[in-house]
């Protein structure tokens, strides 16, 4: 149940002959659960693929599919329906500035209501509820009903997070999430998200430029080069020449 | 090194003169260009310097017999400002009118404006299809000079504001959501995607990742369109579409050379006064101390 499978997923980028490819036919299996990290330099592929999990982007060929539903050839209501059930998070957060944490928060549910309901900013009482709850547990309650844009990065990443888990997804897609944060702030956000992997059992698939973090917080790795994997399995089975090439790259 | 150097200044004053030859060229070109037109507009300078009199004739003519003396001095009597100002009562009525068509107008071409912008912007248009007519459809709107559309309104529903404020309704329209579109084509658009990664849709999107941010410039532009259209709605009087605009042509049609100038005065009054008032909100608006 709720294993996530993809079958030689290939992107490229522009016209046929001097298009870029960026995933080049990945096929992996992630099962109900876990948490895995995606590790590789920028431009290895990483970004996309996660991207194309929540269907941002199109492949170009090969299929996802989850608990054996096509995803790839998913449209309009059911789309919307994956989307929110593998919830994102993003490198820069991606909030609403202008508008309070709260209602940040509650755009994770916007695909369930009516649009009308949407235009008037009118959310159910039980979905506030819910939203409160999340901040909660973030530890970000008190914030509620700030700006965005008066939180720290750190802050708003959590938020970010409470507004992933309003979506009750089964996976967190995670792009990227502590890069644009300093180290204290890094340990608090990815204790979160290892805190929502353990306690909820979502998935994680997590993309890390640090090959430190993400030994230490997942059980299983994926090493990406040039949209191809070139490792997956536990972190005391990465070589040391190959964590040389994927990390001393990404140093470039 | 020094090659470098001197290559690279050889190129440079090479650049200077060609740039020089272009703008003597441009600005020959500009004088040719003014020479002909005021040849067909049969511009020359004793009709200027023979009209520029007749000008200040008509100011002259105008201009109320005020006598110091009596200034405060009851409406019935000559030379004082009641008597000048002795119709004050339906001017303000009339300003009103005026002020009303420019806030109605403003506000259904606001709302108008608002909902077709976000199909007419590049960036976020639902599709290609919607873009293209919108945007032809607001070109339209905007194209055609809202004296025009007012004459068209007149005739059809009358002499009255009513003309006066569905011709400024579609002008502001198309005005706005020209300037609303561009805004939206700025917008950064990282919480749409956030919005559609969660599963929603189009219309939360829009009402989400782009209305906040985009929403205090969208305010300001139409504080600025309100400030043209209290302009507008004076002058659009003239062909029977309301408000004090109609009353001055009556004047100045009847000759009644001091109210002319009475009426003239209050416009002036009351866009310098509104003018300031909206563009001190602008500010406001624009500095992010109001939402």
């Amino acid at each position: 149940m709720g294993s996530l499978q993809l079958n030689s997923l290939i992107k490229q980028f522009g016209k046929n002959t001097d298009g870029r490819i960026a995933v080049n036919g990945i096929s992996l299996e992630v099962t109900q659960g876990e948490m895995v990290g995606i590790i590789g330099k920028s431009g290895a592929g990483k970004s996309t693929l996660l991207r194309m999990i929540n269907r941002l982007v199109e492949p170009t060929s090969g299929s996802i599919s989850f608990d054996g539903t096509d995803v790839t050839s998913l449209k309009g209501k059911a789309l919307k329906k994956w989307r929110s059930e593998c919830a994102m998070i993003f490198q820069q957060f991606h909030l609403i500035d202008r508008l309070d944490v709260l209602t940040n928060v509650l755009t994770g549910t916007l695909g369930r209501r009516y649009n009308i309901l949407n235009l008037l900013k009118i959310f159910p009482k039980e979905e506030k509820i819910n939203a409160l709850k999340a901040l909660h547990k973030l530890d970000l309650l008190g914030k509620a009903l700030q700006r965005v844009e008066t939180l720290s990065g750190g802050e708003q990443q959590r938020v970010a997070i409470a507004r992933a888990l309003m979506q009750k997804p089964k996976i967190l897609l995670a792009d990227e999430p502590i890069s644009s944060l300093d180290p204290k702030n890094s340990k608090i956000v990815m204790d979160d998200i290892k805190k929502i992997n353990n306690e909820e059992g979502i998935t994680v698939i997590c993309n890390l430029h640090s090959l430190e973090v993400a030994k230490q917080y997942s059980k299983r790795l994926i090493g990406l080069s040039e949209g191809k994997i070139v490792f997956d399995g536990p972190p005391e089975n990465l070589t040391q020449e190959l964590s040389q090439e994927l990390y001393d790259l990404e140093n470039e | 090194m020094n090659n470098i150097l001197e290559n690279y200044s050889k190129n440079y004053s090479e650049q200077i003169k060609k740039r020089r030859f272009w703008n003597i060229f441009i600005v020959l070109g500009l004088f040719v260009a003014i020479l002909i037109s005021s040849s067909i507009i049969d511009l020359n300078m004793t009709r200027i310097t023979s009209g520029i009199p007749r000008l200040g004739d008509y100011i002259a003519k105008i201009l109320p017999n005020l006598d110091t003396n009596l200034l405060f001095a009851n409406s019935q009597i000559e030379g004082s400002v009641p008597y000048w100002y002795f119709n004050f009562k339906k001017y303000i009525v009339l300003l009103y009118e005026t002020f009303n068509m420019a806030v109605l107008s403003t506000l259904f071409g606001f709302v108008f404006a608002l909902l077709l912008s976000f199909f007419s912007a590049r960036n976020i248009t639902p599709n290609v299809l919607s873009f293209f007519f919108v945007k032809r459809f607001l070109e339209f709107l905007r194209g055609v000079p809202e004296i025009i559309f007012a004459i068209l309104f007149v005739w059809a529903l009358g002499v009255g504001p009513l003309a006066g404020i569905i011709a400024m309704t579609i002008h502001t329209t198309g005005a706005l959501g020209k300037l609303f579109s561009e805004v939206h084509e700025n917008a950064e658009l990282k919480s749409c995607e956030a919005i559609r990664s969660a599963g929603g849709g189009w219309v939360p999107e829009m009402r989400y990742g782009v209305l906040p941010q985009v929403l205090p410039n969208i305010i300001s532009y139409a504080l600025l369109r309100f400030e043209i259209n209290i302009r507008a709605s004076t002058v659009i009087g003239f062909v029977g579409a309301g408000g004090i605009g109609q009353e001055l042509y009556l004047v100045i049609n009847f000759n009644y050379y001091e109210e002319v100038s009475a009426i003239i005065l209050l416009i002036i009054l009351t866009v310098i006064t509104i003018d300031i008032t909206s563009g001190a909100l602008r500010q406001r608006i624009i500095k992010g101390t109001h939402d």
